[in-house]
């Protein structure tokens, strides 16, 4: 439990992990955006490009960033197929590759799947570069904080949502400190969590959730006395113990981000009006 | 101002409000007064109302029904019913406290920003913010660790932070409501030093509330309650010749203390004040020349 870390955050020192977290947020929202208006094959080179030019940037192993693609193989796999069966080409002179029975594929099919697994691929790898793996959620939090700030003119109350993100993350390692603990006295009066059946494994969880609740109540009983004891009364007034900056590489972060959707566009206009290669 | 004292109780009682909406008495009649600067030991046994009484000093319990007589700190009246939230504000500043449990009081997921946790609920502006919250962590010897998750402290370490988070808030009374019960003797006496370092060299007035008796011995001046009543108030020495009072509260005296005493008894005068281990063995040994 001593290793225990949060989320995906990979300790190094590179440009993204110095950004100011806010920076980073808009860039993440950003890049899904372009990824979303890539259309046509030059767009989709320039989309892998990014992405390469982004793990290089943020001096990530590349083990590392595909761990966190593992995990969406099978959705990845079943779009493709889907794609690649079910996208019919309807323009004049198509002439599908495969024509067996009910089985009927055009080179449109394998486009649109190829597409779509990059585009996948760049806004999973993007995000997880700008936000998880390079920012702590602590500062995540901070950033959502003063980015949603606008959001308490109607009344949406921002600071509690973060205070109570703050709280969860510090419970967390103490929680499953905590879990252990319990399952440890429990598998000391000979209970059984491993062998039986799925029913048998769920119910024999009971003896442990049962007194986990119990003692979060109490723990979140004591915090709330200790919090009002250090003067705590929302978020009205309350400084702050580390101010975000924004630093002259988050413009220029954010520059490039911009010209890059800027890019994307302009080819998507040129690429209908030449009819550049295949289109989605 | 120098003959008004800091805390002052008058007649307090305070019941808590049972399941079937009956009181049941906590605090009986109790009249006190702390003086700035002291370093006073509240013992008692579980149950006594000492938890309470701290509370009350803080305004933190739910329920002010059954709540009657007179409490001010720093002459403000905070039982009146005008109180507004300011003044609870500027009372909790003024008298921090730290809990028995060190993981249940602390906020943050670093060090250095549960310590800041106060003074920002203070809007306390930057750069002040900054140097309290070094200033604090360097008087519980905890600078190494500003920048670690409080997760991975031992308890003496945590409860360390917890005080430190208290003096960032610049408070003029602690108070310690069990706050050594939960730690390993090593964790036990790092707190220790850092209370008694807090009253020797900050002047912060402490009120320690435990049923450990050689805490007791090293305070200025000890209350001892029972079943709601004061007891005994005086200084250790004083208290500690009230060997049956204090068993009847359900309290032992120390060990070096009762040793003293039982030779004593024996025929062997070992007299003077006796309540660390070193004056017990001087006292011995004088005894011991005498003979």
């Amino acid at each position: 439990m001593k290793g225990f870390a949060f989320g995906q955050y990979y300790p190094a020192n590179s440009v993204l992990h110095r950004m100011d977290p806010r920076a980073k947020v808009i860039c993440a929202v950003a890049y899904i955006v372009a990824s979303f208006l890539c259309k046509n094959t030059f767009s989709f080179v320039l989309l892998i490009l990014s992405t390469i030019a982004l793990i290089l940037l943020s001096r990530i192993p590349m083990k590392v960033v595909l761990r966190s693609v593992r995990a969406l193989i099978f959705i990845m796999a079943f779009t493709a197929v889907l794609n690649i069966f079910w996208i019919v080409d309807t323009s004049e002179g198509a002439v599908p590759l495969v024509d067996f029975y009910f089985i009927t594929i055009y080179a449109k099919g394998i486009y649109h799947a190829a597409f779509i697994l990059i585009r996948i691929l760049a806004m999973v790898i993007g995000t997880g570069l700008f936000l998880t793996y390079t920012t702590t959620p602590i500062a995540l939090t901070d950033a959502l904080e003063s980015l949603l700030r606008p959001l308490t003119a109607i009344k949406v109350p921002v600071h509690a949502f973060s205070m109570m993100m703050t709280i969860a993350l510090r419970f967390i390692p103490t929680i499953m400190e905590e879990t252990e603990k319990i399952m440890s006295a429990q598998k000391a009066r000979g209970a059984d969590f491993t062998t039986g059946s799925l029913g048998r494994r769920a119910k024999a969880l009971i003896p442990i959730i049962v007194p986990l609740f119990a003692s979060a109540f109490r723990r979140a009983d004591e915090l709330a006395t200790a919090m009002e004891c250090r003067c705590y009364h929302g978020g009205e007034g309350r400084t702050k113990l580390r101010i975000l900056r924004y630093h002259v590489r988050d413009f220029v972060a954010m520059f490039f981000v911009a010209l890059f959707i800027g890019g994307i566009v302009a080819i998507n206009i040129f690429g209908r009006k030449y009819g550049w290669l295949y289109t989605m | 101002m120098e003959n008004t004292p800091f805390i002052h109780i008058e007649n307090l009682s305070y019941s808590y409000v049972g399941e079937d909406g009956q009181p049941i008495p906590v605090l009986k009649n109790l009249s006190l007064d702390i003086r700035e600067g002291e370093y006073v030991v509240i013992l008692g046994h579980n149950g006594s109302g000492k938890s309470t009484l701290a509370k009350l000093l803080n305004m933190v319990l739910d329920d002010y029904t059954f709540a009657e007589g007179k409490i001010t700190v720093d002459g403000l009246d905070v039982m009146s019913p005008d109180l507004t939230d300011g003044d609870v504000l500027n009372l909790r500043k003024n008298v921090g406290m730290v809990f028995q449990n060190p993981d249940n009081q602390l906020v943050a997921t670093v060090v250095e920003e549960d310590v800041a946790f106060g003074p920002e609920n203070l809007g306390i502006p930057q750069p002040e913010l900054r140097t309290r919250v070094d200033e604090a962590l360097a008087t519980v010897g905890m600078s190494a660790y500003a920048r670690h998750e409080p997760h991975r402290l031992s308890g003496g370490q945590k409860q360390r932070v917890a005080i430190a988070g208290i003096i960032a808030m610049k408070p003029r009374c602690m108070i310690f409501d069990e706050s050594t019960a939960m730690l390993d003797p090593v964790g036990r006496k790092e707190v220790l030093e850092t209370i008694e370092k807090l009253n020797r060299d900050e002047g912060i007035t402490v009120i320690s509330i435990t049923h450990y008796m050689d805490e007791a011995a090293r305070a200025d001046r000890v209350i001892v309650l029972s079943d709601g009543h004061l007891m005994l108030d005086g200084t250790p020495g004083e208290v500690f010749t009230h060997s049956d009072t204090l068993r009847k509260a359900g309290l032992d005296l120390p060990q070096c203390t009762a040793v003293s005493q039982y030779l004593t008894t024996q025929g062997i005068p070992v007299c003077g004040e006796i309540n660390t281990p070193k004056q017990c063995a001087e006292a011995i040994l004088n005894a011991w020349g005498r003979i």
